[in-house]
């Protein structure tokens, strides 16, 4: 309502209060505001003086109007690639499944504009050394983390991951330095652990990162993993190199810049890397820290990527255990409850949140969020179950 | 089919004097402001003082009206406006009036328990990057099936709180009694809802009153669009539409795809009769005989937070558990900040407190999450410094260590840039926990002595009081 319509509604009141006599205006020279204070009881009075000197207000249907929804449904002129990670014995590789990821063809959960042949799916994160993760999160893990093979094989068989995310933390310089090789062996442990496809993460090293991702694409030949990650200051020429030579693919990483993004798709595919062998990491902001950047980001590249603009058809990764660097997750507060559910859940929603924004693929950490999306994920296709009668809500609920 | 906005056909409705009384240089500049809805109408004295302007002001409001209608619930303080939406999408421009969320109230409990509810609905309130976080409105239920203790509550709700009210109710004779309780109407509260079987009486009664009105079809879009017609035609020109909400099973789908269509129908196909604010319940992952406390809190949380992405202007909803609430409020913060405020902050240096020569050397990014949080704990926790602010092209920490925008170098030249060495005799830099990979090298071009403080900045306080006096950090 503006300032307008409410002095209008004033006057008219107040017509109306003095029509019916009931109130009395001994000193109209008020503020405005103050006047509209003031006048609350009389507005009380002179409304119910219309109640009692007249019906209620005539209608003038009394029939409804019928009118007719239509879908507003759009074309869409591309489609985002699509991307297989993991390769089975008849392919090459040792996996038991092979997982698609992308192939967008409408928004993100449009579902009356059509349907999106990949489901989004969950990776979990490994590391290959034991780290300072939440205590929620590192409860889940007590007694495998310093075992990568025995960390995944419990993310497969216990929390349903649908992929494993390792990550080659170790060889940063700054903590221990592990060689290429000694990592690219653990690489091997855990691919014979698991059967599910694999992530190859590093350690964010720029100078090493490289050489650690082109040894253990090595060791993994023909397993189709997913390199994690490059970006336009790294040697990406030689991650994509080891992609090709060993049948792996690339992400490529940048920090929140649409056209930062696309310049580095566009070197990537100048470099040889096929269509069908990137994903994008544009940047997972965390749920209270930046989170909205990415809804924009993930929402603009998506639409872009649908509307024909080949520099950014392709499957998105979210890292969405970035939620975890919350302090709302992790802190232990009484005010705030129990971290117990709020750490998941702060990471559940920063996953739901990016998925809606277009996602296609994530990593988490805790195995809640893993059930809780997967679950999410079958209802936002159509695909579960319900009773639920929500039509007498009001009274439904106890 | 109306005049679509533009510049073009805004400035033509204008004055053209370019008489400069807005503050602005010229009348296409206030044109500008207008479409991006940084001013309003009212800001150009002439179109509003002048008579002879009269009949282009009106004009102008409608061509500029967002396609999604704003409203107001309730008066006063309290009054919180919903809707007022121009794009389906946030990049398009930016969303106005934050999602509202409302807090039910069952008239099954009793006295005591009804204020109590409403005491802690008030009193909710989180502190996130400077700005208080609260909820909004109080949704009165009857759910006892007696008009008489549905329309006490209500007076009861009124009488207790200043937020804006919404009564619920399928039955017309108790949203009348309720409504015309002492204390009610003058609240212009919200009346939930018409629906196919009682759209005559509730619009007759919303009408009389004056009250926005909410239209309950639920899974049915012509049902929702037929009632939103004739109920204009009666008169209620303060719609709200609520398509129902399902939190469970395959029905989620048919609700999230729902509110998609009706929002850009209105937006995209500038369909008059769907031009209504969006409600949605949350709530109703409640249903059902004693459901897991837990689970449903949790259900209801993150529905919630799927539906601030879709589109819903007012949510309706039942935990008060501060840890199911708090995403829910900290996601409508952000989606509904304004993408075009720039995401960097000033680089330099700043003050904290009064800092002296002795006082600890910070370092942080000029990202203004980031800063505004480290800002806002320092200043929270007393802590006296120097707050160093590196340009990281508006990038946190973590990001711009990754991306490689946090850097040694930069760090060396904000450390020259900022005169830093004149304002501290000691040569000590507390760098953030996740930037640590980078300390040696930032103290080889620096020359100072780095110390790796905490990864957030919560916990600076503690650090400072272990570390800086003490002895060297980790």
């Amino acid at each position: 309502m503006s300032g307008d319509d409410r002095s209008d509604l004033t006057k008219r009141l107040l017509q109306l209060a003095e029509k019916f006599g009931q109130i009395e205006l001994e000193n109209v020279q008020v503020a405005v505001d103050e006047l509209t204070l003031q006048l609350q009881p009389a507005i009380a009075t002179a409304t119910r003086g219309i109640t009692a000197l007249q019906p209620p207000a005539v209608i003038s249907a009394d029939r409804l109007i019928e009118a007719e929804f239509v879908k507003p449904v759009e074309v869409y002129a591309a489609q985002v690639a699509e991307v297989q990670l993991g390769a089975t014995r008849a392919e090459g590789g040792t996996r038991s499944v092979a997982v698609k990821i992308g192939g967008a063809k409408v928004p993100p959960f449009y579902s009356f504009e059509g349907s999106n042949p990949n489901k989004p799916v969950f990776a979990m994160d490994v590391f290959d050394m034991p780290l300072t993760l939440p205590k929620v999160v590192r409860q889940h893990y007590e007694g495998v983390m310093d075992d990568p093979a025995a960390w995944a094989k419990k993310s497969v068989r216990e929390f349903n991951a649908d992929i494993i995310s390792f990550n080659l933390i170790s060889t940063d310089p700054g903590l221990k330095n592990t060689s290429a090789e000694d990592a690219a062996q653990t690489v091997h442990d855990v691919l014979k652990a698991v059967d599910v496809p694999i992530i190859i993460g590093g350690s964010g090293n720029k100078q090493k990162d490289p050489v650690v991702l082109e040894k253990a694409a090595e060791v993994a030949h023909g397993e189709r993993c997913l390199l994690n990650s490059v970006s336009t200051d790294t040697d990406y020429k030689r991650v994509v190199k080891a992609s090709l030579d060993h049948g792996h693919s690339v992400v490529a990483f940048t920090p929140m810049d649409i056209n930062n993004q696309k310049k580095l798709n566009r070197l990537l595919l100048d470099a040889g890397l096929p269509r069908d062998r990137l994903v994008i990491d544009p940047t997972t902001g965390a749920l209270g820290y930046g989170i909205e950047y990415s809804v924009s980001l993930l929402e603009r590249i998506r639409l872009a990527a649908l509307k024909g603009d080949p520099e950014l058809q392709m499957p998105i990764l979210s890292a969405a255990s970035n939620a975890w660097g919350a302090r709302e997750a992790w802190m232990k507060s009484e005010e705030l409850g129990p971290r117990e559910y709020r750490g998941p859940l702060w990471e559940a929603v920063t996953g739901l949140t990016m998925m809606m924004s277009g996602a296609d693929l994530f990593m988490v950490s805790h195995p809640a969020t893993v059930r809780v999306l997967k679950g999410l994920v079958d209802s936002l296709l159509g695909t579960g179950e319900t009773d639920q009668k929500i039509e007498d809500w009001i009274t439904a609920i106890e | 089919m109306p005049e679509k906005a533009t510049l073009l056909t805004v400035y033509k409705l204008l004055p053209q004097t370019n008489c400069g009384e807005c503050g602005e240089v010229n009348c296409m500049t206030f044109a500008s402001n207008l479409l991006e809805r940084k001013m309003t109408v009212n800001d150009c004295p002439p179109l509003v003082k002048d008579a002879k302007y009269k009949n282009q002001a009106a004009k102008l409001a409608e061509l500029i009206a967002p396609p999604v209608r704003e409203l107001t619930l309730g008066v006063g303080q309290s009054a919180v406006k919903i809707g007022g939406k121009q794009v389906v999408y946030r990049h398009d421009l930016t969303y106005h009036n934050p999602t509202a969320i409302a807090i039910d109230v069952s008239d099954k409990l009793d006295d005591a328990q009804i204020t109590d509810r409403v005491g802690r609905a008030e009193k909710f309130q989180f502190t996130h990057i400077g700005e208080n976080l609260r909820l909004d409105a109080m949704a009165v239920r009857a759910a006892s099936g007696d008009p008489q203790r549905f329309a006490q509550a209500v007076a009861l709700v009124a009488k207790s709180s200043r937020l804006p009210l919404i009564l619920c109710s399928f039955d017309p004779a108790a949203l009348r009694l309720a409504v015309e309780q002492k204390g009610v109407y003058e609240r212009r509260p919200m009346l939930y809802a018409a629906t196919r079987e009682n759209w005559k009486d509730v619009g007759a009664l919303a009408k009389q009153y004056s009250c926005p009105l909410v239209v309950f079809s639920p899974g049915d879009l012509s049902g929702l669009k037929s009632l939103a017609k004739t109920l204009r035609a009666m008169g209620n020109n303060e719609l709200v539409l609520d398509p129902g909400l399902w939190t469970q099973g395959r029905l989620l789908k048919d609700s999230i795809e729902n509110l998609e269509m009706l929002r850009r129908s209105a937006i995209q196909k500038e369909d008059k009769d769907l031009a209504y604010p969006i409600m949605a319940v949350p709530a109703v992952a409640w249903i059902g005989e004693s459901p897991d406390p837990t689970a449903a809190a949790y259900k209801e949380s993150y529905t919630a937070c799927m539906l601030l992405t879709r589109f819903a202007d007012i949510l309706i909803m039942h935990s008060l558990d501060v840890w199911a609430l708090l995403p829910v409020v900290t996601l409508r913060q952000g989606v509904y900040t304004d993408p075009r405020k720039p995401v960097a902050v000033e680089s330099g240096i700043k003050p904290i407190g009064a800092p002296d020569e002795t006082s600890p050397v910070l370092l942080t990014t000029n990202f203004a999450l980031t800063y505004y949080t480290v800002a806002n704990d320092l200043e929270a926790s007393g802590v006296t410094c120097h707050l160093l602010v590196l340009n990281t092209e508006g990038l946190s920490v973590e990001s711009s260590v990754a991306g490689g925008q946090f850097n040694a170098a930069g760090v060396k030249d904000l450390v020259s840039s900022s005169n830093v060495e004149s304002k501290a005799k000691h040569r000590k830099l507390v760098i953030p926990g996740m930037a640590a990979r980078l300390s040696g090298e930032i103290e080889d071009l620096t020359k100072w002595e780095v110390m790796v403080g905490p990864k957030d900045s919560s916990q600076i306080k503690e650090y400072l009081d272990k570390f800086w006096n003490g002895p060297k950090a980790p």
